[in-house]
């Protein structure tokens, strides 16, 4: 027998997390982690922590690590490539860290074409914090504040953050992945590793962002997380690669692609394995 | 019974129960337990007829699988 998946990605010192039951960021986690060290970066790499529920991370990550204020990420994150050009350095956000706390650092970030890779994990929700709604909250989404769903009219509509930071020019490599099945977690893998080979070639600021479910701060049992995901946020943050060599994607074409690869990123697991 | 061509170890202890993995295993070869770990949490079983494709691994938070797939013979 051979083996073909580590329990936990190498770049973790501990198994253990504090997540909550069926939670989408551990496994987000690993796709970053897994693509680091699968493109042999880890000695290169420099990473900067926001504030969220993975800030617990922050002690078990085994790469040279800085912890970031609120929404502050990518202006550290900034400064350390500026003085170590050498290095790759990634920030990881979650959506309400960096779109309600710190929204002006990205953008300013990205528009100078900062050559830094952003993460964000993005599930609509201050999970931290007791699950209250955040910018990026879809419409008619039920959260701690917005308890009969978002409503435009009182709380105004969700920001799209990857479309918002596609149409910057400085953004090279612009996209959305979801952890939401494996083949989701598949093609989100994929998307890391494009980010960080932009960022190695030096073509600019590259953005991965992250579906994530957060089960208990949208109020369903940990089963229904990928399908609630899917329907809800997947269907306004639309998912695939939104600016690749700096052409921005329309929508229908991401509708199309994001049928044609699930289908044969299934098609793959149905017949014994894929390679992400 | 079908003859499985790969295996999953399943790290029990670390499980918290969220039963992701049971419907994302395109074989449908594990299924939640009766028993409890020491947290209290089910953790999921494998039967017969893994195919060692890694999907549970995808879409565990929390690192229970590791995954193993036994090498084609060649001729």
């Amino acid at each position: 027998m051979k083996l073909v998946g580590q329990a936990k990605p190498d770049l973790l010192l501990s198994q253990e997390h504090h997540m909550c039951p069926g939670c989408g960021e551990p496994m987000a986690l690993r796709g970053y982690l897994e693509a680091i060290s699968e493109l042999g970066l880890t000695q290169r790499t420099i990473a900067v922590h926001g504030i969220g529920c993975y800030t617990s991370f922050s002690m078990t990550t085994d790469l040279d690590l800085v912890q970031a204020l609120h929404g502050r990420a990518p202006s550290v994150a900034t400064g350390i490539k500026r003085m170590r050009p050498d290095a790759i350095v990634f920030t990881l956000q979650g959506d309400g860290d960096m779109v309600n706390e710190g929204l002006q650092e990205v953008l300013h970030t990205a528009a100078r074409g900062e050559n830094i890779t952003c993460v964000l994990l993005n599930n609509g929700v201050f999970g931290e914090t007791g699950g209250h709604m955040t910018a990026t909250t879809v419409l008619g989404q039920r959260t701690k504040n917005s308890l009969d769903g978002r409503d435009a009219n009182y709380h105004g509509y969700p920001i799209l953050i990857g479309d918002l930071i596609a149409r910057l020019q400085g953004a090279a490599y612009v996209a959305r992945g979801s952890v939401h099945n494996a083949a989701g977690f598949a093609r989100t893998k994929r998307m890391f590793k494009r980010a960080f080979e932009t960022q190695v070639r030096g073509e600019g600021f590259s953005f991965v962002e992250v579906l994530t479910m957060c089960p208990t701060g949208w109020f369903i049992p940990t089963t229904e997380g990928p399908s609630y995901m899917n329907e809800t946020l997947g269907e306004v943050h639309i998912m695939g690669e939104l600016k690749v060599d700096g052409v921005i994607r329309t929508t229908d074409e991401l509708h199309e692609e994001n049928i044609r690869k699930a289908a044969e990123i299934e098609a793959a697991l149905a017949r014994g394995g894929v390679d992400a | 019974m079908s003859r499985s061509v790969g295996t999953v170890t399943i790290a029990v202890e670390a499980c918290k129960g969220c039963d992701l993995c049971i419907p994302a295993c395109p074989p449908a070869v594990l299924s939640m337990s009766i028993g409890v770990n020491r947290n209290g949490y089910h953790h999921p079983e494998l039967h017969d007829g893994c195919t060692g494709c890694s999907a549970c691994l995808m879409v565990c938070p929390d690192f229970v699988f590791t995954v193993y797939r036994a090498e084609r013979s060649r001729g």
